[in-house]
């Protein structure tokens, strides 16, 4: 299955029976899919007519309380923005997936990872993240949509499944043999009163300053709850590695192949890959910093991400860069080098 | 063990369809696999090629660059992708399309003029079938079991009287001798 | 006995809105003809972004507020949510439904969704204070138009009733005005006729309400109400534009037919 069929299947396994999407490449397929099963499962898919549409028709299906998702790739997000400053502004549960492509503008539909400072900072204006899931195979597109779902409602906020061209064109064995746990209550959706209960109100706008800070200091005590509970990431060949590579998603499963040749050649050479990339795995980074010499990060972005992994290990540890951008994925030989050379004269 | 296959073409030629039936195989014989195709943004046309990764192990990067088997079937496939096989690598050429030979002498190499074995069958449209017969014959893993099985699961049941062709194909392939 | 009393559906609070506008004319005749059909249980209601950004504080039914111009779509989410049970409206201005909604607007017309939507042209942005609308009229002086709208530096005005009413989809569209006691009870009967529509299923209907704003456009609320009459309507003609289910159809369908 491919993975992109995979977030497609798994979002209907979690009870998703509402779509919205705008055709964009390469995350056509969700849309396909959901077009083809939604009728005979009693969903709703909706061609909108544009992405900004598509994110406010989320919005709808969320405050009525419903398991909503949609679907884009970087042009695509860009446009959603509004709606997801919308939808944190209202405290709102929903899906967003972006298959990233390369930009800025067009760019390309080759695949990139340079939408990391808009997804794991927000994306639109305001304060506020979202949950930002990065998976790295087509079993965790369908492992991290689920638990997208089950994260956004239990702490109404958007989450965002980060994939990109390659993951979601790729086919790969996947099971759906979840457990798929029962959907919490939410009394506060705007379901009709049925003259049973004051009106709920759905709603961003807050004139009074006092009380808009108020709902911010209160947004982000729960963020750091989620700091908590919720940051996942794989931690491979790292507790004696002197050179640790940190990579997300497809650049993860190149540097892994990196990982393996350079131990094969002796080098202490280990892998940490983010699953969440909000929350950042900061403590995991800050531990291995200790006894790293030095942290490359692998990106498919002009460097995004080695900002987070500097904050996070605290500039104890030099931290570099190995990237591939507008489309083209690094190769394992090409972060091998970099391995060999931080081993032989890089390091603190 | 890790065998790494490029499928390289024009798109429209069944290369991703071919990669999809090895994979599957390699599913059903319980092997670790990828499938990766190039995407572009001609629906028919253009170059088209996929990766697929067969292994023991779970696998990696999912993009092949140095293959252990290359399936060409145009020449600028071949002039992009002959010096990436491995040493010891097995090459594949669909010798009505490409006039050329293959300048290394390091790999195995098969000539096989699918196109026009096809064409003569009526079916143009499945040299590539035809070239799955012949590399899984070569490498000495034609099995016709899951070969079956493979084809049950990439044949759509609205599609199901091509699955018979489909194994025709292979099966002239198989039997190809130069 | 007949009393006269505030519509259960509107809640007791007093409007924010300026003396003599209309926009509380129009809350009271959505609110009766919620309580008159006893839909306000299932009635999920979208404020826009313009002077009624409030209409939440306002309406007894559940209510969410949209981005600009983007009701339409959010109206379309939650009827699709529970298209059996839910009854939903939208109630946007000028500058939301026809500038920056116009896409939301039409799309949700052509596909008849089924959703009522109240229009308030004022031809004027009111909470931004008094800029230009894409209703304003040729020649209308407004903050940003300070000359008069020059229409060959920023085109015609726009005609919603008019240019839906060439789509095959919507159900129902009508243009009325609330600035005298005939016009009102007029208006009551169009909307109600957009949510029974809705009840009825039928699909897309749209009720343009051709309103004032006297403070943008610096008239007494008498004067403004006559403005209407001098000036609006010539331009916006009352009436149905399109009742599928009565046969009136509009533009080019009623010459295909």
């Amino acid at each position: 299955m491919k993975g992109n069929e995979a977030i497609a299947e798994a979002a209907i396994q979690a009870g998703c029976r509402h779509y919205f999407g705008y055709p964009i490449t390469p995350q056509t397929e969700i849309a396909a899919y959901m077009a083809k099963r939604m009728p005979k499962i009693g969903g709703t898919f909706l061609q909108a007519e544009s992405e900004i549409a598509a994110i406010n028709m989320v919005y709808g299906v969320s405050s009525a309380g419903k398991r909503v998702m949609t679907s884009s790739s970087s042009p695509g997000i860009s446009l959603k923005s509004e709606g997801l400053s919308y939808l944190a502004g209202s405290d709102l549960p929903a899906l967003v997936v972006n298959a990233q492509r390369g930009g800025p503008g067009l760019g390309g539909i080759q695949p990139s990872q340079s939408d990391y400072f808009q997804a794991t900072r927000g994306g639109g204006h305001g304060d506020y993240h979202m949950i930002v899931l990065a998976p790295s195979s087509v079993q965790e597109m369908a492992d991290l949509t689920i638990k997208g779902f089950e994260l956004a409602d239990q702490y109404r906020m958007t989450a965002m499944v980060l994939a990109d061209g390659t993951i979601g064109q790729m086919m790969e064995p996947v099971s759906f043999d979840f457990e798929i746990k029962e959907q919490i209550a939410k009394p506060w959706a705007t379901t009709g009163t049925k003259m049973a209960r004051k009106h709920n109100v759905v709603n961003s706008l807050y004139l009074n300053p006092e009380q808009l800070e108020k709902t911010n200091f209160e947004r982000y005590e729960r963020y750091e709850v989620i700091k908590q509970n919720e940051t996942l990431c794989e931690e491979y060949l790292c507790d004696d590695a002197d050179i640790i590579i940190a990579a997300f998603g497809i650049a993860a499963r190149v540097s892994k192949n990196a990982v393996n040749e350079a131990r094969a050649n002796g080098i202490k050479a280990g892998l940490i890959r983010p699953i969440t990339l909000w929350p950042f795995p900061e403590k995991v980074f800050a531990k291995h910093a200790e006894h790293a010499k030095q942290i490359i990060s692998v990106e498919l972005s002009m460097g995004q991400m080695i900002e987070d992994v500097r904050l996070a290990t605290s500039c104890k540890v030099p931290v570099t860069l190995c990237c591939r951008v507008g489309g083209m994925i690094p190769t394992p030989d090409q972060v091998y080098n970099a391995i060999v050379e931080a081993n032989e004269k890089g390091g603190k | 063990m890790t065998k790494e296959y490029l499928f390289a073409g024009f798109g429209g030629q069944g290369l991703l369809f071919s990669g999809k039936v090895l994979a599957y195989k390699g599913l059903i014989e319980n092997k670790n696999v990828s499938w990766l195709p190039s995407y572009g943004p001609e629906m028919r046309g253009g170059t088209a090629n996929c990766s697929v990764i067969l292994s023991d192990d779970p696998v990696g990067a999912p993009i092949v660059l140095t293959p252990d088997v290359l399936v060409a079937m145009n020449n600028p496939s071949l002039d992009k992708y002959e010096n990436a096989v491995r040493s010891g690598g097995v090459i594949l050429v669909d010798s009505s399309l490409i006039e050329r030979k293959v300048n290394r002498d390091d790999v195995s190499v098969y000539y096989v003029p699918a196109t026009k074995l096809a064409s003569d069958e009526g079916a143009p449209t499945l040299a590539n079938m035809i070239l799955m017969g012949k590399l899984l014959t070569v490498l000495g893993d034609y099995n016709e079991e899951t070969v079956n099985k493979a084809l049950e699961k990439c044949i759509s049941a609205r599609h199901a009287d091509m699955k018979e062709l489909n194994r025709k194909m292979m099966e002239i392939g198989k039997n190809y001798t130069e | 006995m007949i009393v006269f009393d505030r519509p259960k559906s509107l809640i007791d609070v007093p409007f924010h809105y300026c003396p003599g506008c209309t926009h509380g004319i129009v809350h009271r005749l959505v609110a009766e003809a919620i309580d008159e059909l006893g839909i306000e249980g299932k009635t999920v209601g979208i404020a826009p972004v313009g002077c009624s950004v409030m209409a939440y504080d306002y309406f007894n039914c559940d209510m969410i507020e949209a981005a600009h111009g983007r009701a339409p779509a959010v109206a379309t989410g939650v009827k699709r949510s529970d298209p059996d049970n839910l009854i939903v409206f939208t109630y946007q201005g000028d500058g939301d439904l026809a500038s920056i909604g116009t896409a939301e607007t039409v799309h949700a017309a052509a596909r008849n969704e089924n959703i009522t939507v109240i229009f308030i042209n004022n031809a004027i942005y009111g909470m931004t204070g008094g800029q230009m609308a894409p209703t304003s009229l040729p020649g209308q002086v407004t903050q940003t138009s300070p000359y008069g709208r020059d229409v060959n530096l920023c085109g015609y005005p726009v005609k919603i009733c008019e240019m839906l009413s060439e789509l095959e989809g919507p159900e129902y569209l009508e243009r009325v005005t609330v600035n005298s006691v005939k016009n009102v009870y007029n208006a009551k009967r169009a909307i109600k006729k957009a949510f029974q529509n809705q009840i009825d299923g039928k699909g897309f209907s749209l009720i343009e309400v051709i309103s004032s704003c006297p403070t943008n456009w610096g008239m007494t609320p008498k004067e403004a109400l006559k403005w209407i009459d001098d000036k609006m309507i010539p331009y916006y003609p009352l009436g149905v534009y399109k009742d599928r289910s009565a046969g009136i159809l509009g533009g080019a369908q009623k010459e295909a037919k």
